[in-house]
């Protein structure tokens, strides 16, 4: 394609870009939130038109422009984010759903298992078609979904976000099945913000900023340090911070807690103004643990002590009263509240702070209070009674942030805080954390990206089948010795 | 294939309409017990005969609910259609085709009416029904004045009955009106479900509707599909009622729309879209059914029975989200 531009009322989202993708090549998109890559797969997709004077070819065939269904007849295929399956429904029909499309007409469930059974076939997945999707684990849903795309002949998959809810060994699955379809002449187009996956699966990467092409690399001649200068026009070096902080008083310690099915035999400590990083594949115990600091799972054995002093977290609203803060994974389900407004978001963990006489909350300390928060993290917010919902994902991260460190935690639990955020979004978070820990916040910070917690903690935690099994400064290890702690 | 089989009867063990199943044959050898003329052939012809209206009225609102949305207007729907094609048969002379006609495309165009404000304008549609139903109804008591239609066709009053046969000494059954046009809407309603790709993608589009979107089906087509279905078994049921009932009421079916979303409930249908079956939606029916008549046979007040059929209904959903909530939870610890 070439020539693609596409405006949205007076805001250009893609101007003059050329993309060539080639059979049984693996291709990224990168570019941060509002680069112009979803609507570029969208024009793809045939989903949305470009403004006239593109040209889309596909195998030497032009196009003014696509739609859906001329797209799939090109073989195109797009799996969303959300995967776009149908939990209700059966594996086997999930695949072969195209054979549902078009006039009133009866269903031939044999031919439809047929299609899916091959499909299954190609990808190696073993499931019982019969199963509901809702039934199966995220990663066997991705599996369902790239079947469906096969099963529509697809030589054309792009894939948007897919590694975002997989476990390390699912992201290497993953790969695995991408150089096969590779193999078999399929051309896959990644979009990731993992710039590490990205080179290490993709021949070609394309860097979007700004709705312009900044150009199209061979996978072998970039690095991600490079990459993220290209995407963002800035630099973004981050050095391993030293540990300094051996002084500061203890602000939490943990003495063999255990937890049934989940955890056991942990000890931590952890200081005023320390970062510390805690790693693990999923399931290894770590959100677990960070559950029952704030009072939510309560543990079986073992103390919990605050300033020296043993306390037993029966709630969340004990944590919250003695100074833990928890700000969750899923910051789009657990976090926030997304239908309502901002001020309220960030006033909901500080209602009885902010109350005056008779309880009542006047408009004034409200706005007061949003005010010096916006202006603190930096949320950038056109109306601060806007729905949360219409923030970037990077601002809405700061609200939960803010909304946390109003409460003034003595000590901060951030689980995977920068997931689905792009590498300016993600740097303003960092920057955050800092500042905190500088506050003589003591931060717990949880994360699947390793080089996330080395080069932001001051000490790395790593956690194993609920047991911990490494405990270092951040300074006496590197990423691949982490990395093999991790999958040891 | 036994072992397809295998998978298939476990599948069969964990679902909502094995739990009803066994609940409704636990609750007919108790009846049975306890009152010889429950499990009678009597018995059990009047039970199909007068629960054929709130059946035919379950289907349809099945296939909505699956699609996702909700209907409480065919009440309403079903009065004006009864009116409508009844006062049209004495005014002009008609036969069963065309009486039906009439009934069922009246409930068509109010099916439409609903879809046009659920699609077009995005209104819950809950909402939409809701005040559908209040107009429709609302126009139908000031045209008429809420008067009865007592004289009826002759041959319409007579009604049907095939496939007589003698059971014992005392009476003779049949296929009444009221029978058959229940089966026939099983019949309608599971091979569009079960055997057409319309069927499917109604499923499809209530388990995911942006995925639906994306993939190329016509939301709005069906969605007016639906609300239309719904209509037409509204337009059915009201003159297998009027039938019943040899007269035209317009006051006496509203008011009826929480014994069909009883029946429809608890027969598995979930209220947030894609999940239902026909089988479910007849055990519901079939235990909607041996409740009130069993406990009318018991000599159990009618205000009783209202407070037992809620009580089901809140024991089988809890049930269902009890178990369901279960199985998750193993799955994430396995």
């Amino acid at each position: 394609m070439s020539g693609i531009s596409k405006r949205f009322g007076g805001v250009h989202a893609l101007r003059n870009v050329d993309l060539t993708l080639e059979a049984g090549e693996v291709h990224c998109l990168v570019g941060e939130n509002g680069s112009g890559k979803s609507t570029l797969i969208k024009i793809i997709s045939g989903v949305q038109a470009p403004e006239p004077g593109g040209r889309i070819s596909i195998a030497g065939q032009d196009y003014p422009h696509l739609n859906p269904v001329r797209s799939t007849h090109c073989g195109i295929q797009v799996i969303y984010q959300d995967l776009s399956l149908f939990p209700n429904l059966s594996v086997a029909e999930n695949i072969a759903i195209g054979q549902h499309l078009g006039g009133l007409r009866t269903v031939d469930w044999t031919a439809m298992r047929t299609i899916a059974l091959n499909a299954m076939a190609k990808v190696g997945a073993e499931f019982d078609p019969d199963t509901k999707v809702a039934e199966l684990p995220i990663a066997g849903r991705q599996l369902v979904a790239i079947c469906r795309a096969l099963a529509a002949d697809a030589r054309l998959i792009i894939m948007d976000e897919p590694t975002a809810s997989l476990t390390r060994h699912e992201v290497d699955a993953l790969i695995a099945l991408v150089s096969e379809l590779k193999r078999a002449g399929i051309c896959i187009v990644f979009v990731s913000h993992r710039l590490d996956e990205v080179l290490e699966i993709a021949e070609r990467v394309t860097v979007l900023r700004d709705g312009a092409k900044v150009g199209t690399f061979a996978a072998d001649t970039i690095d991600s340090r490079k990459l993220s200068h290209l995407m963002t026009g800035h630099a973004f070096d981050y050095d391993i911070q030293p540990y300094h902080v051996s002084a500061a008083p203890v602000v939490l310690e943990i003495k063999g807690l255990g937890r049934d099915g989940d955890y056991e035999d942990i000890d931590l400590t952890l200081r005023s103004g320390e970062i510390l990083g805690l790693t693990g594949l999923l399931g290894s115990g770590r959100t677990e643990l960070a559950l029952s600091l704030f009072g939510m799972n309560p543990p079986d054995r073992g103390a919990i002590l605050l300033d020296g002093k043993p306390v037993t977290l029966a709630s969340n609203a004990e944590a919250i009263r003695q100074g833990i803060a928890y700000v969750p994974e899923d910051r789009l389900t657990l976090g926030l509240i997304l239908d309502q407004s901002i001020t309220s978001n960030l006033t909901l963990t500080v209602l009885e702070r902010l109350a005056g006489r008779l309880g009542l909350i006047s408009a004034g300390t409200r706005k007061d209070h949003v005010a010096q928060w916006v202006s603190r993290l930096g949320i950038k917010v056109s109306d601060p009674e806007n729905p949360v919902k219409t923030l970037s994902g990077g601002n809405q991260q700061r609200v939960v942030l803010a909304k946390w460190m109003a409460t003034n935690p003595r000590v901060l639990i951030l689980d995977s805080p920068t997931v689905g955020v792009d590498i300016s979004a993600k740097d303003g978070i960092y920057e955050v954390i800092r500042r905190l820990a500088d506050a003589g916040v003591a931060v717990l910070l949880i994360s699947d990206e390793i080089p996330e917690v080395l080069y932001h903690s001051h000490r790395v935690l790593v956690m194993r089948h609920g047991r911990l099994t490494l405990d270092v400064p951040a300074s006496q290890t590197s990423e691949p010795a982490l990395r093999q702690a991790v999958n040891a | 294939m036994p072992d397809s089989l295998k998978a298939a009867l476990a599948r069969f063990r964990r679902s909502h309409e094995f739990w009803l199943l066994a609940v409704i044959l636990l609750l007919c050898a108790g009846l049975g017990v306890a009152n010889a003329q429950f499990l009678t052939m009597q018995n059990l012809f009047d039970l199909l005969t007068s629960y054929a209206f709130v059946g035919i009225l379950a289907l349809g609102l099945l296939v909505v609910l699956i699609a996702g949305g909700i209907d409480i207007s065919f009440t309403a729907t079903a009065s004006v259609a009864q009116y409508v094609a009844l006062a049209f048969a004495n005014a002009y002379g008609a036969n069963w085709f065309t009486v039906f006609a009439i009934a069922m495309g009246t409930g068509l165009a109010l099916g439409a009416i609903n879809a046009q404000f659920i699609q077009k304008l995005r209104i819950p549609s809950i909402i939409v029904s809701v005040a559908t139903l209040n107009i429709f109804y609302g126009l139908l008591i000031f045209v008429t004045g809420g008067k009865y239609i007592y004289s009826l066709p002759d041959w319409f009053a007579t009604g049907i009955f095939w496939f007589e046969f003698d059971w014992g000494k005392t009476s003779s059954y049949g296929v009444n009106l009221q029978i058959l046009v229940l089966g026939v809407s099983f019949l309608i309603t599971w091979l569009l479900l079960n055997r057409t790709n319309i069927g499917r993608q109604v499923y499809a589009m209530g388990g995911n509707p942006d995925a639906a979107q994306r993939l190329g089906f016509h939301t709005f087509r069906l969605n007016m599909l639906v609300y239309c279905y719904m209509g037409v078994m509204a337009g059915a049921a009201s003159l297998v009622q009027a039938q019943l009932a040899q007269s035209v009421a317009p006051t006496v079916l509203v008011g009826k729309e929480l014994d069909v979303v009883a029946a429809v409930v608890l027969g598995g249908a979930s209220l947030s879209g894609g999940v239902g079956t026909v089988l479910g939606t007849f055990l519901g029916l079939t235990l909607l059914a041996v409740l009130q008549n069993g406990l009318i046979l018991l000599g159990v007040s009618s205000y009783w029975s209202q407070l037992f059929v809620g009580l089901v209904i809140l024991i089988s959903v809890s049930v269902t989200a009890w178990s369901q909530r279960e199985r998750r939870a193993r799955r994430v610890r396995a």
